[in-house]
């Protein structure tokens, strides 16, 4: 068991992008960290410096205490969950899941006990004979899964491992990446593009985007209190509502020059969030102290089941408010849009928070 | 295809079996020629129905030995054959694999160089630089061997460039995963890129093979010996100008002789050639 330890991580190829430009993440023993960000913000390429195939520019990664920037991935006892699986073709499932044993030198019945105890787990026992290609999308993602599982590595590194399977069985195999993670109890490296995935996955969270961290932190920590504009607006779905705010001595005024009711901050916040499910709506017109008022029209009515999203336009933008159950508002509708003055969230002209 | 009009599937058939007429219609002949004696072929017309000489001008060619090419037999010349083809099509394999894999997957100063310089081959065909090969093999006494039938031809820009193609195609992530899993270069090639190159091989094997069995040149310049030669040189040797000179039945026999082993490679080996095109185990 082990720890990865990232210090001032950089890549740059040769061409003279910058594809991670100084990331630093702790990693604890048994911990499952998620790297999430948009696609081009180094969150892969990162992984590929964790597992050796990809040489490391500056800084340093450790595992389990020991700096490996020169070690191939042979050796870093690291074991990988590629996005296509990239499973053997003309091996069984059997020889797939034996391949890293036998390259390994492992005695043949260890092989064996080892290969028939993993194949139970991931219940891929009367599949050990099959080719990948008979296989289906999902038995293919748990033979990837197996192989890295037998070798019993000190590390799981995956790379966005689910994002080729339909919605179902994404969320099947997300509760059980996370059962398996936590049964086996190896410290683990997770990829992904998708919020939730991360935020259902990660003992830690961490948000990239453009080669940089934007913010580190338990899944939780990170969506009720974003570090940034990008965090807010990527983390949660349907994102935070954002409005522009033009700062005066008197107070914030919102864009369509409605002045709100909020003392002036020592730093002039110029972005004001909350999320959807933060706020309400109400017909009434009664005054509401403390709160932040925000007089709307409905534009439409997203009913999902347990709730409604309603699409609204406020203060010259678009907002999105969510409320349980049935909405009984239609589209068309004026009414008053209320968040409380502690789910609010301000930011500065940086698009970093400020409290 | 979509229409099943008995018209049209009455033509498709007229049109396929006189296709087929045409091009079997020669070969017949030649075998209906190599069954008979050689007085029946030289007096025209030569019957459409085999002959009873079907075993003497076998045998006689075969085991005998035929004497406008020094009394050498059938026998010893598709020997020299296959193993000119053998050597050839393994040959060729073997060098363009082992030179692809190392233009795909490994990163060497002048990679690319190399790679050009495989390329440019492709525009020197073998006639073009036949006089100086035939040089180093004369200065290195090859000249009458099984090498100097072998070797020249081996260098095969061609296969390197399909096999480098073929390599292109299969995902870096598998490349990765080996790496992951403790295979080295020489593991990756034996244990995965050999068996997913399998049906490409064997594809190249029966083009490399009927490459091989149907040299001209390059025999008739290297083998002087008639027990050297290949098949299609000798074939050639034993037709005379003057028809009276020449052993008719038995240069049909060995021009029947002749088509065999590469119609046996082809049809051994469409099994693989079929799975090739059809399946792609990717």
């Amino acid at each position: 068991m082990a720890t990865v330890d990232l210090k001032d991580v950089k890549k740059v190829y040769p061409s003279g992008v910058e594809a991670v430009k100084g990331v630093s993440i702790a990693i604890p023993d048994k911990e499952l960290c998620v790297l999430v960000g948009p696609s081009g913000c180094g969150k892969s390429t990162l992984l590929r410096m964790i597992a050796g195939l990809e040489t490391i520019s500056a800084g340093t990664v450790a595992i389990d205490g020991k700096v490996v920037n020169a070690i191939g991935p042979t050796e870093r006892d690291i074991a990988m969950v590629f996005q296509n699986y990239a499973l053997y073709p003309h091996m069984k499932v059997y020889d797939n899941m034996a391949y890293g044993l036998r390259n390994r030198g492992t005695p043949k019945d260890e092989i064996d006990s080892r290969v028939r105890s993993t194949a139970k787990v991931l219940e891929l026992s009367a599949l050990l004979d099959r080719r990948p290609r008979e296989l289906s999308g999902g038995q293919r993602q748990r033979v990837a899964m197996g192989r890295a599982i037998v070798r019993n590595p000190k590390v799981f590194l995956f790379d966005e491992p689910l994002s080729n399977l339909d919605a179902k069985l994404r969320g099947q195999m997300r509760v059980e990446i996370k059962n398996l993670q936590r049964k086996l109890g190896v410290t683990s490296v997770y990829v992904t593009h998708d919020q939730l995935e991360a935020m259902t996955l990660a003992d830690i969270l961490v948000v990239m985007n453009a080669g940089l961290v934007e913010q580190t932190g338990a899944p939780l920590d990170v969506y009720e209190k974003p570090a940034s504009i990008f965090v807010a607006s990527f983390i949660g779905a349907p994102p935070m509502n954002l409005l522009a705010l033009t700062g005066s001595s008197s107070g914030p005024i919102l864009a369509d020059g409605t002045a709100i009711d909020f003392a002036a901050r020592e730093t002039p916040a110029v972005t004001l969030g909350f999320r959807p499910e933060d706020a309400d709506v109400t017909f009434n017109a009664e005054a509401l102290p403390g709160a932040l008022v925000l007089p709307a029209t409905v534009e439409a009515v997203e009913p999902v089941g347990a709730e409604s999203f309603l699409h609204c336009a406020a203060a010259g933008s678009r907002i999105v408010v969510r409320v349980s159950g049935r909405a009984a508002a239609k589209p068309g509708d004026q009414l008053r849009v209320v968040a409380k003055a502690e789910k609010l969230h301000w930011f500065d002209q940086a698009g970093k928070r400020v409290d | 295809m979509i229409g099943q009009s008995p018209l049209r599937t009455f033509i498709a058939h007229a049109v396929l079996i006189l296709g087929i007429l045409i091009v079997a219609f020669p070969i017949y002949y030649t075998f209906v020629a190599s069954t008979h004696t050689l007085q029946t072929i030289l007096r025209p017309p030569l019957p459409l129905l085999p002959g009873g000489q079907l075993w003497n001008n076998y045998s006689e060619a075969l085991f005998g030995g035929i004497g406008r090419i020094g009394g050498v037999s059938v026998g010893q010349l598709l020997l020299n054959t296959t193993v000119m083809a053998l050597g050839v099509a393994v040959g060729k394999i073997f060098i363009s694999i082992l030179s692809a894999y190392a233009i795909v997957f490994f990163r060497f100063p002048l990679r690319m160089t190399f790679f050009w310089l495989i390329f440019i081959t492709l525009m020197l065909p073998v006639e073009v630089r036949i006089l100086p090969t035939y040089k180093v093999m004369v200065d290195l006494g090859m000249i009458d061997t099984y090498a100097g039938l072998i070797i020249p031809l081996i260098a095969s820009a061609t296969a390197t460039l399909l096999f480098r193609q073929f390599f292109m195609t299969i995902p870096g992530e598998l490349v990765e995963a080996a790496r992951v899993d403790g295979a080295g270069p020489w593991r990756f090639f034996f244990d995965i890129l050999l068996p997913l190159s399998r049906t490409n091989i064997a594809a190249l094997f029966v083009i490399l093979f009927i490459y091989g069995w149907t040299q001209y040149l390059w025999p008739l310049l290297v083998t002087n010996s008639n027990d050297m030669n290949t098949i299609v040189i000798a074939l050639r040797k034993m037709v005379s100008f003057a028809d009276a000179d020449t052993e008719w039945h038995l240069v049909m026999v060995t021009a029947m002789l002749a088509i065999v082993p590469p119609i046996l490679v082809v049809v051994l080996m469409q099994r693989w050639f079929v799975r090739g095109l059809v399946e792609s185990e990717k």
